[in-house]
């Protein structure tokens, strides 16, 4: 399992109620499900993910979170998990406020766009950046709106948004983020992992 | 329990209730059960079927002599695998396969029922085959599962019954028929009575039966259970044994010859005034109306999990009119399973060989049966 998916577990409690947007094959859910308890429910866009989840025994919703997420009710699950989509669609802005109104807490990790290496592939190569966690190509990639540790900082710092734990990843090493090392996070994580509130 | 003719039938004593406010007691409900009851008695699924099934689910139909209806769904090692579950299935009230029906006797004055019959309601059917349970000494069903009015009954039953099953698989349904739903029956029901041996019900008398219109009707119906792109793939133009157009009303194309051999042998087995009531219980059927339009509210005391199912290319139940059941179960946090399954074939996907849909529905079931083990 992804040291992404390790990280957002540990931030989960036992027997808590979890949906997670975006579950691809439920590899996240089944291990919630398994080691934390966890009441959990997916919501997946992509009908062959949605069947390995059903043959994973999970409950699952075919669905798009950009229309489907209305149907839950205010605050019906303790977490709401979104791992590296929020960049994929077409208004992320919406689907937060969505995420933090069915949750009372949610889980949204990001691949950074500042990260050093995607800095370096733009600057030195002049091409559209290609790494581990951004592996597609600038006409096949499904990112519409990339943004960096320090963007995704500022932009829940505008809507109000309570922070409240940010770890930057950088392969199998976790770290805090903070306000005095956000820039240096911001070089040197691939990937941040927020728990936030509204 | 008697065992005429191959089917067997339950008759209930308790006196039902009926919608329409007539009480019916006495009353045969006709079933077939395949796979057996284990000892702990939990592992029984009852089946629900459409407008034109009956309880002979699989295997060879010893009436009709052909499959079962839901033949590529149930069986051994089959996606309802009766090597491992009961499956149990009954004829609806007012069919024809052995239920009380309209080709019944009044028992007041030993007329056959016809038209006479009450006028019976999707509730009424569920509440009838409630029956089966006490029968067999299931106190929870494993599961009940149906497509199209055998999804309606799963929904029906699950609402009156919040306890009474496991896990609750409604298939290429709705919660409420709609106007074109409704349209449509309606036009298999006048086909039916503007035949002229129909004779307001009482065919039976003269061993006649109003077989033209039931034929139009299976015609029809028939049409809305396929898709577009799925009878122009099988029969586009393509032309019934000839080589050219002969400028007549024959059945120039293979669809039309089609559509009047599905609506030949429909008569042989089914018998038209079933057809009006039948169609009338699924008009009827508005499962948020019973609850003050708020259909959450049916489903607001069962801790069922719900694994709801639709096909792409059916345009007689379409997906959002199963999303919306799904919807309204999210809105009261129930444990409720989606997918939409592709297909061509069109509403008759339920039925037919679609291995994403019986991969799902087999992997839902096993799953959900063993974790109800541990």
């Amino acid at each position: 399992m992804k040291n992404e998916f390790k990280v957002i577990a540990d931030l989960i409690e036992k027997d808590k109620k979890v949906l997670d947007v975006g579950c691809a094959d439920g590899t996240l859910m089944k291990f919630l499900k398994e080691n934390k308890n966890a009441n959990i429910r997916g919501l997946e866009i992509s009908k062959e993910k949605v069947q390995e989840c059903i043959a994973k025994g999970l409950t699952v919703i075919e669905g798009n979170a950009e229309k489907d997420l209305k149907q839950f009710p205010d605050k019906s699950f303790d977490y709401v998990v979104l791992s590296q989509t929020l960049q994929a669609f077409l208004n992320p802005e919406l689907v937060l406020d969505e995420l933090l109104r069915v949750g009372k807490k949610a889980i949204v990790t990001i691949p950074n766009f500042g990260y050093w290496k995607v800095r370096f592939h733009l600057l030195f190569k002049g091409t559209m950046p290609i790494t581990k966690t951004l592996p597609d190509e600038w006409y096949n990639t499904p990112n519409l709106h990339m943004c960096t540790i320090k963007d995704f900082f500022n932009f829940v710092k505008i809507k109000d948004i309570k922070i409240f734990k940010s770890l930057a990843l950088n392969n199998f090493n976790t770290s805090l983020i903070n306000n005095s090392n956000l820039r240096i996070k911001n070089l040197f994580a691939d990937l941040g992992i927020f728990l936030i509130e509204k | 329990m008697n065992n005429e003719n191959n089917i067997k039938t339950l008759i209930i004593k308790k006196p039902l209730k009926l919608d329409c406010g007539k009480v019916i007691k006495d009353f045969p409900i006709a079933f077939e059960t395949y796979g057996s009851l284990n000892s702990n008695k939990d592992n029984a699924i009852l089946v629900f079927h459409a407008l034109t099934g009956d309880q002979f689910v699989t295997g060879i139909n010893p009436i009709t002599k052909k499959d079962g209806w839901w033949s590529y769904a149930v069986g051994p090692d089959k996606a309802i695998d009766t090597n491992k579950y009961f499956v149990i299935c009954s004829n609806v009230l007012g069919g024809c396969m052995g239920s009380y029906g309209p080709s019944h006797k009044d028992p007041d004055n030993q007329n056959i029922f016809g038209t006479n019959f009450p006028v019976i309601t999707i509730n009424d059917m569920v509440n009838a085959q409630y029956n089966l349970l006490e029968h067999f000494g299931i106190d929870k069903l494993f599961s009940i599962a149906g497509g199209s009015m055998g999804g309606m009954q799963v929904l029906q039953f699950i609402s009156n019954f919040p306890e009474k099953s496991k896990t609750v698989i409604p298939i290429a349904t709705t919660s409420s028929h709609s106007a074109q739903n409704i349209a449509f029956n309606e036009l298999g029901r006048q086909a039916i009575t503007a035949d002229s041996e129909w004779k307001d019900g009482n065919y039976n008398k003269n061993n006649t039966s109003p077989g033209k219109g039931l034929a139009v009707a299976r015609m029809a119906a028939h049409i809305t259970y396929l898709s577009k792109k799925g009878l122009q793939e099988k029969f586009g133009r393509k032309l019934q044994e000839r080589e050219d157009l002969k400028f007549g009303f024959d059945a120039d194309f293979q669809i039309e010859s089609y559509l009047r051999y599905q609506g030949s042998v429909f008569v042989d087995r089914f018998d038209a005034n079933s057809y009006l009531y039948i169609t009338r219980a699924m008009d009827y059927f508005d499962l948020a109306k019973q609850f003050k339009d708020n259909l959450s509210d049916a489903f607001i005391n069962t801790k069922a999990k719900f694994f709801i199912i639709s096909f792409t290319s059916d345009w007689l139940y379409p997906t959002q009119e199963n999303k919306d059941i799904v919807i309204a179960l999210n809105s009261i946090g129930a444990d409720v399973g989606f997918v939409e399954i592709k297909s061509d074939k069109g509403h008759d996907s339920f039925l037919l060989d679609v291995p994403d849909f019986l991969n799902a529905l087999k992997n839902f079931l096993d799953k959900s049966y063993i974790e109800n083990k541990i």
